[in-house]
This record gives C-alpha cells, sequence and structure tokens, in this order.
C-alpha cells in the first residue's frame, strides 16, 4: 500500500481522488460507517457551502476518488497503531490497526492521511449540571437520527447554542415534527430572524441566555435557564439538542502519539499538512473544528502535493518547526508549524473564542519582535474563520522561539 | 419468598436463595435491575481496611471481598487488582498513617505499608506536587458494579426466580387466618402473597419497614457526585488513590475503572430523608470535585469528562449496617448498606440466608442445587473484547463490525445483549450491559444506530 486514507468524508475522499489521480499507486480509504461521505450524509438539506445539499456532494466526490483508481473500504474502523516508528520500524509511519467484519489487519503504507472530521461536545463535557435523563443530543446525533434513520426524536425540543448548526437542529426538529420551543443562545448572534422563513417560522431565540441545569427521570422534563439578568426559568421540554463546541476527532492522532496543537486540539501541521510523526498527514476538521464541507475537501485535494513528493523521497521529515500560538480572544491558527525552507503557507486561518467586532488587527511576533500587522478583512469568531496572509513567514527566525498571533 | 428490590444486595440474596428449592420472586419499582445506588458507585472492590472493627459491616465487607473476586473470576466479571494508595498531602495527614494502619491490621489486613514521597512518585508519576507519603493498601480493586449486579440477576432467573420489574411495593397485609402469619403484598402490578419477605429496598428499607409497622430508622440520602475522565487519563493513574481521613473531614478519590476510563469524587452531601431521588449533579460539586482533582492529578482535568453521575448512600446515622430479622413476622429487613454494598453483596446474602433459617425457612443444605453456570459478557479493558478477538469475529463477523465507535462496542455484543434473559430496555440499560454510548462522544456518532437497535427489539 502506498497510501492509507482514514475517513470517507470530504476531505479524505478529496485526498483519495487527489492522490490517485495524480500517480501515487496504491491508495485505499477507511470508513468506519457503512457509507462514505462523513458528515455529508447527513446534511440533506442545503446549507452555507452546501448549496445542493450534502448526499449529492458525498455522492460525487466518491464517484471522483473511485474513477481516480482509489480503493474504498466501508465498516472499517482504524483502531490503533502497531510498529510505531520509535519501537524500531524505520521510517515512514507505523502500520495501522483496524476492525471490521472481515477481521483485524495490520495495514501498512508508506503515508497515512487522516481525516477523521470532528464532532460536538456533548452535555457531560460540558458539564452541565442536573440529571441524566434520555432526551439529550447533539446535532449530529439528530440529524443522523431524522435524515438516516427517519426517527422522531420527541415533542418538544430547546436547542442549546446560535452558531449555523443550531439552525441545522431548527430545522430537522420542526421537519421531524417536534415543536422548538426556544433557541438558547449564549453569545449573541445575528441572522436568525432573516432565516426565519427558511426555517419554517420565526424562532423563539432567547439572547444571551444559558442552561444551567437538566431535569427529569427517565426522560428529560424540562430545561432550567439562566437569562442575561440572572433570572431563571424552566423551559419544559423532552428533548434537548446542544449544537457546536466542536473538537476534532483525534483519537487515532492521540493514539499515534502526533503532537497535538493546543489551539485546535487536532493535530498540529505545517503548511504541507505534516504532522509530528513522519509519514503521517492530516486534513479536513481533524485539524480545525469546523470549517465548511468544501474546505475540507480542499484541503484533501491540496495533501495529494506533499505526499506525493514525501513518496518520492523528497527530503527529510521536518524537523523541529516553529509552532504558532495564538493568545485570547482568539483560539486557533492553521497551519501551526512553520517549516522554515519549505513551502510558505499562502495565508493562516485564524479563529475566535467570539465574535469579533471589525476591524480586527492582529500582530505576529517572534520573541518579541514583529514580523507582521494586518487589518483582516473577513468578520472572524467562532463560527468563521479569516485569513491572515502568509507574506511574514520568510522572517521567521528558524532557531527562535514560537510565532505568536494576538488581536491589537 | 419475595425480595423487595433488585439492587446488588437484592440480587444478590435472591441469587443465595435460589440454590433451594423455594418459590422465589423478586420484585424492583424500577425497569431494569440495578437502577438504584447499585448504577452510581465508585466502583471499587473494598478490603475493608478502614471499616470500624468489630462490626457487621467489617466482617461482611472483608467476606465478600474474598467471595466476589472468587465469583468474578468464575463469571467474568472484571476485577483489576491495582491496589490503593492512601496519599498524604499535609502533616496531619501524614500524621493519621500509621493508626489507618493499625486499624487496617484490627481488620485483618496485615500487608498494608507505610510509603515515602520518592517511592510514591515513583509509581504515581502524575501524581501532583506537595505529597508527603502514602500507606499502600494491597488488594483494593477495580470492578465492574453493572455486571455484578446482571451477573447474580441473570444467575437467579436462571435457577428459577421471577423477576417482577416494574413492579413497586406499595403495601403489606398480614393473613393469620392458616398456619403462621402470611404476607399479602399490594403491588403497583397486583397482589402477591408470601411466607417470607426481605426488604432489601435500598433508600427506601425506611419506607418498606413502615409498611410492614417498623419504625427502626429513617434512610438519609447522602449524595455523591463524581466526574468520569476519558479512556486517555487512564494512563495518568495506576492506583486508586484514596484520601486520608481526617477530623477536618474526607477528601475525594481518583481511581481508574474497569472501563479504561478515571473516576474523580465522590463528594459527601447529606441530603434530607425525603430526597431520594435527588441524583442530580450539581454545579459546586462539579466544580469543588474538579478543583480537588486539580491537586491530585493535574493532567487529569484536562482530559474530557465522558459522565457526570451521582449516587446516593443510605446513611441511617450508624457506623454499621442495619439487617434485622423479624422472627415472627418472617422478614428480614436489610437497610443501612451504605458504600459497601456492591462488595459485600455476597456475603450479606449468605447471612441474610442464615436469618430467614433462624426464622424457620427451610434452608436444608442437603437439598441444595448447583446453580447453573453464567459467563458474563467482558465490559473490561484489561481482558479480550470482541472488536480485538480475530477468531470471534472469524465466526460471527457481527463481532468486527463496530457500532459505538467510542467505546468500540460491537453489533454482535448489542444485538447478543438485546437476545439475552434480561434485555436492556433503555439506552442506560444497553450502556450498562455493553458500554455502548458511554465514550467521549455521548452518542454524537451511533447514538441514532443504537436507538434504531432497541427500537427494533423493542417492536
Ligand atoms: C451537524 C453538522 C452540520 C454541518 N453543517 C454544514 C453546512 O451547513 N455547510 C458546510 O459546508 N458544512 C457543514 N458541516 C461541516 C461539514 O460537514 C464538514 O466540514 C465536513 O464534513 C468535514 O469533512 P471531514 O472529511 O474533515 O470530516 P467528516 O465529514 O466528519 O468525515 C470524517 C469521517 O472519518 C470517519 N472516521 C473517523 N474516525 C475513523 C476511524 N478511526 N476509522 C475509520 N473511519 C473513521 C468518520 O466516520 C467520518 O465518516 C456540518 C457538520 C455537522 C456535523
Ligand atoms: C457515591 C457512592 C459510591 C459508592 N462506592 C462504592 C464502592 O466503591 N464499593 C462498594 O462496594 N460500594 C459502594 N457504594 C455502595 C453501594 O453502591 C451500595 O451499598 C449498594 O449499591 C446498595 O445496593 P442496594 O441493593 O441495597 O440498593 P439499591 O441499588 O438502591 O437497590 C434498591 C432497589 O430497591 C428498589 N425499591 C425501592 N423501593 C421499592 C419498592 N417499594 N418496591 C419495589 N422496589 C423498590 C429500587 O428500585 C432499587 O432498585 C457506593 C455508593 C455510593 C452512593
Amino acid at each position: 500500500m502506498d497510501v492509507l486514507v482514514v475517513g470517507a468524508g470530504p476531505a479524505g475522499l478529496a485526498a483519495a481522488a487527489g492522490l490517485a489521480s495524480a500517480g501515487a499507486g496504491a491508495v485505499e480509504v477507511l470508513e468506519r460507517e457503512s457509507a462514505p461521505g462523513g458528515a455529508l450524509r447527513y446534511l440533506r438539506s442545503p446549507g452555507p457551502g452546501l448549496p445542493l445539499g450534502g448526499p449529492g456532494y458525498a455522492r460525487w466526490l466518491t464517484t471522483a476518488a473511485l474513477r481516480a483508481g482509489a480503493v474504498l473500504r466501508t465498516g472499517v474502523s482504524a483502531t490503533g497503531w502497531a510498529d510505531l516508528p520509535d519501537t524500531g520500524a524505520g521510517p515512514g509511519p507505523g502500520a495501522v490497526e483496524t476492525t471490521g467484519p472481515g477481521g483485524l489487519e495490520r495495514i501498512t503504507a508508506r503515508a497515512v492521511v487522516l481525516a477523521t472530521g470532528a464532532r460536538e461536545r456533548p452535555r457531560s463535557a460540558r458539564l452541565v449540571p442536573g440529571t441524566r435523563p434520555a432526551g439529550v443530543l447533539t446535532t449530529g446525533e439528530l440529524l443522523r437520527s431524522v435524515e438516516l434513520f427517519g426517527q422522531r426524536v420527541g415533542e418538544r425540543a430547546v436547542v442549546v447554542g446560535g452558531g449555523p448548526v443550531a439552525r441545522r437542529a431548527v430545522l430537522a426538529l420542526r421537519r421531524s415534527g417536534t415543536e422548538v420551543a426556544a433557541v438558547v443562545a449564549e453569545e449573541a448572534v445575528g441572522g436568525w430572524r432573516r432565516s426565519a422563513g427558511g426555517l419554517g417560522g420565526p424562532v423563539p431565540l432567547l439572547r444571551g441566555a444559558r442552561v444551567t441545569g437538566l431535569a427529569g427521570r427517565g426522560r428529560l422534563s424540562g430545561v432550567a435557564v439562566a437569562g442575561p439578568d440572572g433570572r431563571t426559568a424552566v423551559l419544559g421540554c423532552d428533548t434537548v439538542v446542544f449544537t457546536g463546541d466542536w473538537v476534532p476527532d483525534q483519537v487515532l492522532a492521540r493514539y499515534g502519539g502526533v503532537v497535538l496543537d493546543p489551539g485546535t486540539g487536532g493535530p498540529a501541521v505545517d503548511a504541507g499538512f505534516r504532522t509530528s510523526a513522519p509519514g503521517v498527514f492530516a486534513v479536513g476538521n481533524t485539524l480545525h473544528a469546523v470549517e465548511r464541507a468544501p474546505s475540507a475537501a480542499a484541503e484533501g485535494r491540496a495533501v495529494a502535493g506533499p505526499v506525493l513528493d514525501f513518496l518520492r523521497g523528497g527530503g527529510p521529515w521536518p524537523a523541529g518547526p516553529v509552532p504558532v500560538r495564538v493568545a485570547g480572544p482568539l483560539r486557533w491558527a492553521v497551519p501551526n508549524l512553520l517549516v522554515p525552507g519549505a513551502a510558505a503557507p499562502d495565508a493562516v486561518r485564524l479563529r475566535a473564542l467570539r465574535p469579533l467586532p471589525r476591524p480586527v488587527v492582529v500582530e505576529v511576533r517572534q520573541d518579541g519582535r514583529l514580523l507582521a500587522r494586518h487589518r483582516l478583512r473577513s468578520p472572524l469568531g467562532p463560527d468563521r474563520s479569516a485569513s491572515l496572509p502568509g507574506g511574514w513567514v520568510d522572517r521567521v527566525d528558524p532557531a527562535g522561539g514560537p510565532v505568536r498571533i494576538a488581536v491589537r | 419468598m419475595v425480595v423487595v428490590g433488585a439492587g446488588v444486595v437484592g440480587a444478590a440474596i435472591a441469587r443465595e436463595l435460589a440454590r433451594h428449592p423455594l418459590r422465589i420472586a423478586v420484585l424492583d419499582a424500577a425497569e431494569d435491575v440495578g437502577e438504584g445506588s447499585s448504577k452510581a458507585n465508585t466502583a471499587i472492590l473494598h478490603t475493608g481496611f478502614d471499616a470500624v472493627p468489630g462490626t457487621l459491616e467489617a466482617r461482611l465487607v472483608r467476606e465478600g471481598h474474598r467471595l466476589l473476586t472468587a465469583y468474578a473470576a468464575e463469571t467474568g466479571i472484571p476485577v483489576e487488582p491495582v491496589g490503593a494508595l492512601l496519599v498524604a498531602w499535609d502533616g496531619t495527614q501524614l500524621a493519621a498513617l500509621p493508626a489507618l494502619a493499625a486499624k487496617a491490621e484490627a481488620n485483618g489486613h496485615r500487608t498494608t505499608r507505610l510509603i515515602d514521597a520518592d517511592e510514591l512518585y515513583t509509581r504515581e508519576p502524575h501524581l501532583g506536587p506537595g505529597a508527603l507519603g502514602a500507606l499502600e493498601v494491597p488488594g483494593e480493586s477495580l470492578i465492574c458494579p453493572w455486571t455484578t449486579v446482571l451477573a447474580y440477576a441473570v444467575q437467579a432467573v436462571r435457577a428459577g426466580v421471577d423477576l417482577h420489574l416494574n413492579c413497586r411495593l406499595e403495601g403489606v397485609t398480614e393473613d393469620v387466618s392458616g398456619t403462621g402469619t402470611v404476607h399479602e403484598l399490594l403491588s403497583s402490578r397486583g397482589r402477591l402473597r408470601t411466607r417470607y419477605l426481605v426488604n432489601a429496598a435500598g433508600l427506601y428499607t425506611d419506607e418498606v419497614d413502615r409498611l410492614l409497622g417498623y419504625r427502626d430508622f429513617t434512610v438519609t440520602p447522602r449524595r455523591g457526585q463524581l466526574l468520569v475522565f476519558d479512556a486517555f487519563a487512564r494512563s495518568l493513574v495506576r492506583h486508586i488513590l484514596l484520601p486520608v481521613p481526617t477530623a477536618l473531614g474526607k477528601g475525594v478519590l481518583v481511581a481508574p475503572t474497569v472501563h479504561g476510563k478515571v473516576l474523580l469524587g465522590p463528594t459527601a452531601e447529606d441530603l434530607d430523608p425525603s430526597e431520594k431521588t435527588a441524583t442530580g449533579s450539581t454545579q459546586e460539586g462539579t466544580a469543588r470535585l474538579r478543583e480537588q482533582g486539580a491537586r491530585i492529578l493535574p493532567e487529569l482535568v484536562a482530559e474530557e469528562v465522558t459522565a457526570v453521575y451521582a449516587g446516593l448512600r443510605a446513611a441511617t446515622g450508624q457506623e454499621d449496617y442495619r439487617i434485622t430479622a423479624h422472627p415472627g413476622r418472617r422478614c428480614v429487613t436489610v437497610g443501612g448498606i451504605r458504600s459497601t454494598g456492591l462488595t459485600a453483596s455476597l456475603a450479606i446474602a449468605r447471612h441474610v440466608a442464615g436469618l430467614l433459617a433462624d426464622t424457620g425457612l427451610d434452608l436444608d443444605p442437603g437439598a441444595v442445587r448447583p446453580l447453573p453456570p453464567v459467563r458474563m459478557p467482558n465490559l473490561g479493558e484489561a481482558f479480550p473484547r470482541p472488536y480485538a478477538d480475530a477468531r470471534l469475529i472469524a465466526a460471527d463477523p457481527a463481532y468486527g463490525t463496530v457500532v459505538c465507535h467510542c467505546e468500540r462496542v460491537t453489533l454482535g455484543e448489542i444485538r447478543d445483549a438485546l437476545a439475552s434473559e434480561l434485555p436492556p430496555v433503555s439506552p442506560g440499560g444497553l450502556l450498562r450491559r455493553t458500554r455502548a454510548l458511554a465514550g467521549r462522544c455521548q452518542g454524537f456518532a451511533c447514538g441514532a444506530a443504537v436507538r434504531a437497535l432497541l427500537e427494533g427489539a423493542a417492536r
């Protein structure tokens, strides 16, 4: 095997298509679900970045990968690594261990591309107090239930969060016959009134409110909500959907000892999607939770070049890259490793913890030395990233400390 | 013979009595076995080193540890004998260790040992700074509390015990017309007559006692909240890290679980006797636990929390169990099984059988039958699991079809649970039988598929 791609979402499928058509040799994609497409499978209705909806896009990406000659295997989970390089197996990634109905395997490839996507943090990780009844979901679970299994999840629901994914939750709930009691959005986010038509009517939005507890035994009976004035009320409902609060699915990377970026929580990568582990690349939302599907696919296509270079012996794996760190209110930067001498990133994508009022001016420094000051052109927030052009990367001192990006 | 309550204690009693040619029914108000305190504890098989010497609890915990260790090996309940370290963080705690060692000795545990800070940090390299030393208690073990209750209940059912779930005992009257009294039980599912009655209703033993006319004690729930950290935390800790109890109170423990995660807790909050269902977590509780956890194992709190839960200990204002026989009425109350009932369950069951014999129940040793064997599905990380078992998958590919990816639970295991003699009726019930939904994503990836399987089985 030349390249093993783990995960058949848009990033993995596009990577496989790009690699197979560029002549990377034997390219195989593993997908633990029964069908390819990743999150696209259940993003049935159109949305930002998905003008025609997800499933058609997934089919198109799958066909492109297969036509290019990549092999796709569904129902196979990558569970860990064997023969990691530091156990003496030499250069290149270790073997990937898999489980599937056909049995256990150890797949050795010359390069591995991790494209395992992202997920929402559930109620437990958010430490929302209260009882532990049924009826507590994330948007991912809700959409799968409604779109893939035709389930109706409850009678009356509260949606937590105000980002784009909350809109999808509202739509899916209403379409499957569940009343939306309220959308509880801690961050004041815009656009809800404008999109009311597309969501099947006005949305009862509680801005600046937050969920302080769940009640109910067996089944959820209500959600306690604190308003901006500190007053609390209990909203009766049998379902609550926690939306957003994305984290990369980095389990396989972590088992492989791949260094994670403290900002994204996903594998740290350079402009060529190279992780800290020789021969291991990463693309898509496992790098940055969460970007839109076309951007995940674009990363998949873009990884083909660096992987081919590596397969053709294009120089040693970068050692000692300079990390890129962000300071609050910035949340992450990608790529977050800079390799002196290697191709510089055209731009670094930035994300913030909360919506930042424009204009946002960021400063890039290394060991106190100012490398760049830049006014970002697009708005920046928890659900939107902005591009910082990479013209300053040449000035990074390869022997210096981390590059730090901060809002001025 | 009727046992009220199918927690770990009631199920163990039913199993013990099932060796004898008796007609036995177990009633539980809940929809599944083990839905009370038995599903929400710290999952430790205690040695009883710190029990109050001379109490019934001290004896039954010591005996229970031995019995359950053997039973677990026989039935496939995962147990990991990792041992405990009582970590001293200040001079007062350090000074308290020798007395604890002496208490352990009084309880028959002679293998405890004081270790200094150097050895402590060698054995627990991720421990936070400032620990001064520890008392090592070999034998303290991790156990799966869910599998334990299920093993007892399945074995009892296989031996012919009738299990009535969704069946709350609501009234008791006595029929004195025949030879000796007969209890007429009024339950939410109808009437039942029995000559012998065991009250193993956990937090509600006082209320069931009232139905019988006894007012010996009141159960005051003592809530314990706990946090479960994701599998990546497991490598941070090797032993059960226990707090040293001092006059100023008791801290919290950090312990691995057999499911490959790490527990932090429990809190100890005295509630009102009326708050027997107050199993919610609170913001203050979890915040305080995280604070305490950050001191014990700083890296722990950076990991993802996969569950927050709370259990209620059945405190009765006495530092011991309250197991009482009422010979004239042919009933036994098994109350005050506070924070050691999982460990002591098999010994409690034997003790209760003895008490029943004293009240006249015929437990002829000559008529004892061997219990039908049980082998439980393994939920423990330290033992082979189906997703990693090539031979099993070759024999049945359903064991290679992973449904819950975080916990690596396969279609074969879910199918087996749904087809078992004690099938789950809720996602929580399936979780306790398979670990499905117990992971970091909490159903983001597999919740819908699991619900479809459960609903399919219900049809
Ligand atoms: C609820 C929701 C709403 C969204 N709405 C929009 C929208 O409106 N517009 C938009 O553009 N984008 C939207 N997105 C984001 C979009 O879906 C993602 O950007 C895109 O799917 C990311 O692609 P990916 O390939 O990185 O990851 P994913 O699509 O998540 O694919 C990752 C794949 O890897 C597989 N995998 C993971 N681990 C393993 C393993 N160990 N072994 C084998 N396989 C593995 C997974 O099963 C999955 O199929 C939404 C996402 C969600 C979840
Ligand atoms: C936070 C915490 C940590 C603990 N840690 C440990 C530990 O590490 N090790 C250990 O050994 N022990 C531990 N324990 C103690 C252990 O969990 C309990 O002692 C044990 O579970 C008690 O079992 P039980 O069967 O008596 O009660 P329960 O499990 O509560 O069962 C009682 C059952 O009776 C039923 N019932 C009640 N009333 C009626 C009625 N009227 N009719 C029908 N059914 C009724 C209930 O539905 C319930 O299922 C801990 C407890 C807590 C709370």
